[in-house]
């Protein structure tokens, strides 16, 4: 119709630009108020903490973003990644490996390839199953806790050789030319997930998919496969976050991980990721998660409001992020 | 239309719902069973209803006065100005992007006018919004399909205004009277189904009759008949004759000139949003329709048919079935033939094809240039250089959230990529050729599929398919819903890639685009073959009775 196409593309473009920049936008604002809360907030060790801090959520709400861009959820990646260190450190321990540097590097090939075993599972169950993926990975969320509660015997797994852990420890608490590790790892995740997700041909199936399944399917797109591979590159994005994660507290148990599957939503969502599919956004994802980690760090260094409260807050948060989406998608 | 449309029948249904102003009367909304179908036009309308043959004598009950609809600085609709008489039906039509759909949905309180106003009753009336509208007894029958695909079309039917016994549902009551409305309609719909597994021409008939439960004084028919084939719309025009008869006020908008000449009394032509003309529909004939509307003479609508040489074919179908839907189907296309495949609703013609590509359940023999194939989904079929362009472009052609360059490559993209990127230089150049080509006509190209019309995004389906350079094209209903200059196109097109040695198939319910398109036309009845016609045995009469089984001639004719 003629007014569709006259009035659109003006709208078309606002909608596009308030959607992606909104995130952004929030994140200065979150960052604003901690800067008034607190002065300490913008000292460098903060912000490097705090950055360091959100590496795990981001890393992995990057790959929930991909699997959410295809129409697609993960619930299981809080106990995948609980279960993935519990492994890793059960190799370090095993001390099958007598070089260091060779056992650690080894563990964590292991542990991406565990991840990318977990999130092939994931995707061929939903995918040739047939299953809603809420259903699978609700599913595969308690068999992943369960395993590491059986292999942790109910308590914890710790690394436990000292040298190991004085060597593991660079990978978190490490720098290069004075950027933390884990900053680099959120950086280089984030372009890497970018990269598939906007210019590759891949990437536009992946949309295409989550856009409409019927239209891909018409158009000779392979649904199950484009899919399951987002669940593989989840998986994937989990043991990068758990390989950082190890060196950090040395051990894992049944608390490991517990929860970040809602958090890695929220930051996905309130990325401006359409929860339905079709629509990712790999940048507005990694502001998501700074401002789930800022919030708390705000929170922890004001003391205006508890930090029990944390949840809360979060919750409040994904419930704000959808009424804004909501407003812009009214407002065009 | 009480007797006729069941649904509308209330236990102690009153002749005579009001007099008088129909705002005060219950909510079609409101609680118990649908209220009688339909309100009275006021006492003056109700002597005039039974002598239609003048109704311009009559005073109008609706009446746009220099309606203007302006989205920023573009006007889509400038000062058009209507009247429509109860007992009369008034067509509006028009080229996409004249105007139409805005002025219904003005009339219909779907959008506020920029400018104008309208009187209802003679009396200035504000619409508040579609609710509003309904309560004045306007009722619009929706283009697209807006019903629940998980509720049967009984619950859709009721939706809001259950039929309850006590606290509960009366399942069986509501089920009674909708298989009665959709029997208006002369099909058997099932209507304990649910919606989503019916072909779109019953979703559309559903929609239909669950317009028209509510109380009505002025319906208004957005192209009702784009997915009907002819049997149901014949049915539905003489439902139309029965409104009217009842003094009943319709406008109705269509791309079907023939049936505009069958059914209105009054034509009004809009062309850029303005008011060409409003002549009685007596006066014209379908081809003058044509010219008011393109403002220009119309070519032939149909272009010369390419030549079919005699050759082996291209694809040969032996056997093949959709489980549920056909069997033991049949049938062979030559390089450079354009053939028909026609048949009722039902029929299982889509089916077949989806099957046939690998889209739903089936199998049987398929031979391309004589190597057999074996197609298990979309992918396989246009590797071998066969394509299918769906019926349904806005759910499983296009993606309407996605730009024209993301579509036409989707299927493609292969041929696009470098490495694992996709080359944005070499998307863009294909954009370019294929607006040029398929005169894809938008201001911007960054718009979004689902911001186009019809027309637009039919080229855009053929467009994106062509970009796989197929050897068989199968294309079903390749002008539904579109305006007579895209569907000119579209026809020629179509000649086009047959003149190009493809082979092409269509798949079409209007009988008149085959026989004026097609070189043969294979007919299809309760999921078979039900016969074949070429040549000069290409007629109207010749389909009906393959398609039916029976002489409907004057069935058809009734149209």
């Amino acid at each position: 119709m003629t007014q569709a196409v006259h009035e659109a593309p003006v709208a078309a473009t606002r909608r596009l630009n308030l959607g992606a920049v909104a995130p952004f936008l929030a994140l200065a604002l979150v960052c604003g108020l901690g800067a008034a809360a607190n002065a300490r907030f913008l000292s460098f060790d903060n912000l490097t903490n705090v950055l360091a801090r959100s590496t795990f959520i981001a890393t992995i709400a990057v790959g929930q973003t991909l699997v959410i861009t295809a129409g697609g959820l993960d619930l299981s990646v809080g106990a995948m990644a609980a279960f993935i260190a519990g492994l890793e450190i059960l190799f370090l321990n095993s001390g099958l490996i007598e070089n260091t540097t060779l056992l650690i590097v080894s563990a964590m090939a292991l542990s991406l390839a565990v991840g990318a075993l977990c999130g092939l599972f994931n995707g061929v169950t939903t995918t040739l199953g047939k299953i809603e993926p809420f259903i699978v990975t609700l599913g595969t969320m308690g068999i992943f806790r369960s395993l590491l509660t059986w292999l942790a015997q109910g308590g914890s797994i710790t690394i436990r050789s000292n040298d190991v852990r004085a060597a593991y420890r660079q990978v978190y608490f490490g720098d290069l030319f004075g950027a933390p590790y884990p900053v680099l790892v959120i950086f280089g995740v984030a372009i890497v997930g970018a990269f598939i997700l906007y210019s590759t041909a891949y990437g536009r199936h992946v949309r295409a998919v989550g856009s409409n399944e019927d239209v891909a399917r018409y158009s000779g797109i392979n649904v199950a496969r484009v899919r399951t591979i987002t669940y593989v590159l989840q998986g994937l994005c989990v043991a990068i976050a758990v390989v950082v994660y190890v060196p950090r507290l040395s051990s894992a148990s049944a608390a490991t991980g517990l929860g970040w599957e809602l958090v890695a939503i929220t930051a996905v969502v309130v990325g401006g990721t359409r929860l339905k599919g079709g629509v990712g956004r790999v940048w507005g994802t990694i502001a998501g998660a700074l401002i789930l980690e800022v919030i708390g760090n705000i929170m922890l260094l004001s003391n205006v409001v508890s930090e029990y409260l944390i949840g809360a807050v979060q919750g409040a948060i994904i419930i704000i992020a959808m009424l804004a989406q909501r407003g812009l998608a009214r407002n065009r | 239309m009480e007797r006729s449309l069941g649904l509308l029948e209330k236990e102690e249904a009153p002749r005579d719902v009001v007099q008088g102003a129909p705002r005060d009367v219950v909510s079609p909304r409101g609680p118990g069973p649908p209220g009688a179908g339909r309100l009275e036009c006021g006492e003056r309308s109700r002597d005039f209803a039974v002598t239609p043959s003048n109704p311009s004598a009559v005073e109008p009950v609706l009446q746009a006065v220099g309606l203007s609809r302006s989205f920023g600085p573009i006007e889509v609709l400038g000062d058009v100005s209507i009247d429509v008489r109860c007992g009369e039906t008034h067509a509006i039509i028009g080229e996409n992007g004249a105007g139409k759909s805005t002025l219904m949905k003005i009339l219909s309180g779907h959008l506020a006018p920029s400018r104008g106003s309208i009187r209802l009753d003679g009396e200035t009336a504000t619409l508040a919004g579609p609710v509003d509208a309904e309560r004045r007894g306007i009722v619009l029958v929706h283009q697209e399909i807006m019903l629940a695909p998980d509720l049967t079309i009984a619950e859709n039917m009721f939706l809001g205004r259950e039929v309850r016994r006590g606290p509960v549902v009366d399942d069986s009551e509501m089920n009674r009277r909708a298989s009665e409305a959709m029997r208006v309609f002369g099909v058997e719909a099932p209507v304990t189904v649910p919606v989503e597994r019916l072909s779109i021409a019953q979703r559309q008939l559903a929609q239909i009759a669950r317009a028209l439960a509510v109380p009505h004084r002025i319906v208004i028919f957005d192209e009702p008949t784009a997915s009907l084939t002819p049997v149901e719309t014949t049915a539905l025009l003489r439902l139309i004759g029965e409104l009217k008869a009842k003094g009943v006020a319709v406008l109705y908008i269509s791309h079907r000139l023939e049936e505009v000449k069958a059914v209105a009394d009054v034509v009004t032509v809009l062309r850029d949003g303005k008011k060409v003309a409003t002549r009685p529909a007596a006066e014209l004939e379908p081809v003058d329709m044509a010219r008011l509307m393109v403002g220009r003479d119309l070519l032939a609508l149909y272009p010369p048919r390419p030549p079919a040489p005699a050759r082996a074919p291209a694809l040969d179908v032996t056997n093949f079935r959709a489980d549920g839907f056909a069997e033991n189907a049949s049938f062979s296309v030559r390089p450079g033939e354009i053939l028909g495949f026609s048949g009722l609703v039902g029929a299982g013609r889509t089916e077949l094809f989806e099957a046939l590509f690998g889209l739903r359940k089936g199998g049987g023999d398929i031979r391309l240039d004589g190597a057999e194939q074996r197609w298990s989904n979309a992918r396989a079929g246009m590797r071998a250089g066969a394509v299918y362009l769906t019926e349904d472009r806005k759910s499983k052609g296009l993606l309407l959230e996605e730009t024209i360059g993301t579509n036409l490559t989707l299927a493609a993209l292969d041929k696009f990529r470098r490495g694992p990127l996709v080359d944005r230089a070499k998307e863009a150049h294909a954009l370019d050729r294929a607006i040029q080509r398929f005169d894809i006509r938008v201001g911007d190209k960054n718009l979004l599929a689902g911001q186009m019309s019809g027309g637009n995004q039919q080229k855009l389906l053929l467009a994106k398919m062509m970009e796989l350079d197929p050897r068989v094209v199968v294309i079903d209903e390749p002008t539904r819903g579109i305006d007579i200059g895209a569907k000119q196109q579209i026809y020629r097109f179509i000649a086009a890639m047959a003149a190009e040695r493809r082979s092409v198939i269509v798949i079409s319910s209007e009988m008149a685009e085959l026989i004026g398109i097609c070189h043969r036309i294979i007919v299809m009845r309760n999921g078979r073959i039900a016969g074949e016609v070429a040549g000069d045995a290409m007629t109207e009469h010749a389909i009906v009775v393959l398609a039916t089984g029976v002489d409907a001639k004057e069935g058809i004719e009734g149209a």
